[in-house]
């Protein structure tokens, strides 16, 4: 930045004024959001208006590129249907895929606790290995620290991914229309729960696995599909699907109608959620994402994503209206509704 | 899923929904109070507001045990946990109420060494894995949890462990129903009973409000048609002027209650001469002790209490609202200052509260419903 920009820029407007940071702030939810918005953003973004997304496309050169980074530090690291290595290279390739890019390299910082037994970093580096070559990306560089024994639990990974956006469409919430319809590539919660059953704190046991995935191959054919008339595109993780639609609902300022009925969600995450008085609308995936497509080419697009390997659960859960404007309403099949909102607080820490 | 599909079919739902459409005298209006905040949140997370006739009313009761303690004795508790190695253990919808110093959770990021159990006997596991500290259970609700608290004593005490004590703020249903009675600016119609503390203590302990008050009770389950069905039963009651004690929830509540859960209850606890009830004021006898047999187990025994009391915040309608005389909307401080992610009131932390159900399922929505329509 040169000296000329930063004298003629006013000083940026902090509006997050908690005194310390919490938990809730790290869940991806509404404190989240304001940490982000309101203390992150005034000073790294202080020109740009638009809404936040989850990778950057930037154009350097001339040549356009997608950029994203994601951090890992769930507990356990090990858990039916995945681990934290295998996570933190589906995550970041997830945040590139719904971007709208095709996710194409990966370097990784670890941050190790001293006394991490080998065998156990080395089966994550496989476990991201393997994760790498069926997402199809390169892993190209990395870093490594080492922290004292007792400052970090095991192992934290952070992943930065770089992806080639594909042509001909737009991912921008600004685009979302009246009348466009919500897609699911899949059930919802597998991924939350498990890993709520896997700490064992609770006398519960269930029959679930995580479903991190990439889901890229499923992207790309909603996007073969129905080309620009896919709107806009998420991976509900953190917060899950409410709050993924609450920001789209708060960045495009309409409504969102969810059909409960229609929202995939196996038998044991329901069970487990009832029992918990959880919301399934609030626990984290780490292989689904939601796509918002016009009304003409939303058959298209579904009959196209349940055609595609791991995609036959895709569903239409909803639509986009006007009103209420902002909201997200859960409508049932008996003429009831109810306003779901983002996740507050934070019910499942270091769930990825 | 069994035993909660069946409760939610869209058909049975609409009958039932026919029937009290059908029941309803139109030139009446009809005040009924579910006393449990687990049906306050059913009846928001369900919608069913929207399919019933706007001359049912249904008034939020005091039955959120969260929502009724009083914001001294989190400060005393947390005032327990503050000492070099106690583990405060609660269950997650403690974690978010405030004290006068923040909340359990803001304690935590502060240093505290604050736990999330899902039962008591998790807070007996902790203290096993983790003997030289000693771990404090929060203990709070109704005769619903009260029992598993009383288990979890006997436990500590047959097992002799140590390093365990609770923080009992357990209190009884009656008192609250009879307390709202008595208020002078209240008129109820009938009652949706509570359905969990019922499978303890029974359907008889609310003989009275029928024989003395002249008022139908009905006690009643979770799903929405459990509360449909509850609500035909007390018009049908209204509309043949009788008022009695009937049980819906015959799948749970046994009419006797539970005679294993009232033992250990009696045998682990006593009444508290009185205690103070957030919005209601003090109640006698009204809440639980631990007896004296146990007070190697009991945190209040065990340790300096400074006994703190806490006026509420000036502004904050907590007790209006608690006792059904305003609507959570009503409140001046509602969905502005005190909103489920900074509540100053407690009604806005537990999900079982009538402002977090309210703010969370309800707001926003009220006037947008009928430009909404059905779903496509």
């Amino acid at each position: 930045m040169s000296a000329k920009a930063t004298l003629g820029s006013a000083a940026p407007k902090i509006r997050f004024r908690e005194p310390q940071i919490e938990m809730a702030h790290g869940a991806g939810g509404k404190a989240s959001r304001r940490l982000v918005e309101g203390l992150f953003a005034p000073y790294f973004f202080s020109s740009s208006l638009d809404p936040l997304g989850d990778a950057a496309h930037l154009e350097i050169n001339g040549a356009r590129m997608a950029v994203t980074t994601d951090s890992f530090v769930v507990n356990p690291l090990v858990f039916p249907g995945g681990s934290i290595g295998e996570l933190a290279v589906n995550g970041t390739v997830n945040d590139l895929a719904v971007s709208g890019a095709i996710p194409q390299a990966i370097v990784v910082t670890l941050i190790l606790e001293a006394g991490l037994r080998t065998e156990i970093l080395q089966a994550e580096i496989q476990a991201m290995a393997n994760a790498a070559r069926k997402a199809g990306v390169r892993i190209a560089g990395g870093d490594t620290k080492v922290v004292e024994h007792g400052k970090a639990d095991s192992m934290y990974i952070t992943t930065t991914g770089l992806g080639a956006p594909l042509p001909g469409i737009e991912i921008n919430p600004r685009s979302v229309r009246a009348g466009d319809k919500i897609l699911l590539s899949g059930p919802i919660g597998d991924h939350g729960i498990t890993i709520l059953l896997a700490r064992g704190e609770l006398d519960m046991e269930g029959d679930l696995r995580s479903d991190t995935r990439s889901v890229f191959p499923l992207v790309d054919a909603v996007v073969q599909a129905a080309g620009p008339a896919v709107r806009w595109m998420r991976d509900p993780t953190r917060g899950g699907v409410a709050t993924s639609l609450n920001e789209l609902a708060r960045d495009c300022g309409m409504g969102i109608i969810l059909f409960e009925d229609s929202v995939p969600v196996r038998d044991a995450v329901r069970g487990a959620c009832e029992l918990l008085g959880l919301d399934t609308l609030h626990i984290a995936n780490e292989g689904q994402f939601l796509a918002v497509v016009a009304p003409e080419l939303a058959d298209t697009a579904l009959k196209a994503l349940q055609q595609t390997p791991g995609g036959n659960e895709a569903r239409i859960i909803g639509e986009i209206r006007e009103q209420p404007a902002g909201s997200v309403l859960v409508t049932t099949l008996y003429g009831g509704s109810r306003i779901v909102d983002m996740l507050v607080g934070d019910p499942l820490p270091r769930i990825c | 899923m069994k035993y909660v599909d069946e409760f939610r079919d869209p058909e049975l739902i609409n009958k039932a929904a026919e029937e009290i459409r059908r029941l309803a005298d139109p030139n009446r209006h009809y005040r009924l109070m579910e006393v449990c905040g687990g049906h306050t949140h059913a009846i928001y997370r369900f919608g069913l507001k929207d399919i019933l006739p706007p001359n049912i009313e249904l008034i939020h009761g005091p039955g959120c045990p969260v929502c009724v303690l009083p914001m001294g004795r989190i400060d005393d508790a947390l005032s327990i946990a503050e000492q070099p190695d106690v583990i405060f253990a609660a269950f997650g919808d403690m974690m978010r109420v405030p004290g006068t110093n923040g909340s359990p959770l803001e304690h935590k990021a502060r240093g505290m060494d604050v736990r999330i159990v899902y039962s008591p006997s998790d807070a007996i596991k902790l203290a096993k894995m983790n003997p030289r500290k000693h771990v404090m259970f929060f203990a709070i609700g109704f005769e619903t949890t009260a029992p598993s608290t009383a288990l979890t004593l006997q436990r500590a005490r047959a097992e002799g462990l140590r390093n365990f004590s609770v923080f009992c703020n357990h209190v009884t249903i009656i008192p609250a129903i009879r307390a709202i009675l008595d208020s002078p600016d209240m008129r109820l119609d009938g009652f949706i009973g509570p359905g969990h503390v019922s499978t303890v203590i029974g359907c008889r302990p609310y003989e009275w409000i029928a024989q003395n008050e002249r008022k139908p009770i009905v006690v009643c389950g979770f799903e929405p048609l459990d509360l449909l069905q509850s609500i035909v039963m007390l018009l049908t009651q209204l509309q043949n002027g009788e008022a009695k004690v009937e049980n819906q929830y015959k799948r749970v509540v046994p009419w006797e209650g539970n005679r294993a859960a009232l033992k250990a209850m009696s045998e682990t606890f006593q009444l508290r001469p009185y205690f103070e009830w957030r919005g209601l004021g003090f109640i006698s006898q009204s809440a639980l002790r631990i007896r004296e047999q146990y007070a190697e187990w009991d945190a209040e025994q065990r340790f300096q209490v400074p006994g703190i009391r806490v006026t509420d915040p000036k502004a904050a309608q907590c007790g209006e609202v608690l006792k059904g005389v305003l609507k959570p909307a009503q409140c001046k401080l509602f969905g502005r200052e005190c909103t489920p992610e900074n509540p100053v009131g407690a009604l806005m932390v537990s999900s079982e509260g009538s402002c977090a159900a309210y703010f969370n399922y309800e707001h926003r929505k009220a006037a947008l419903v009928t430009t909404i329509g059905s779903a496509a």
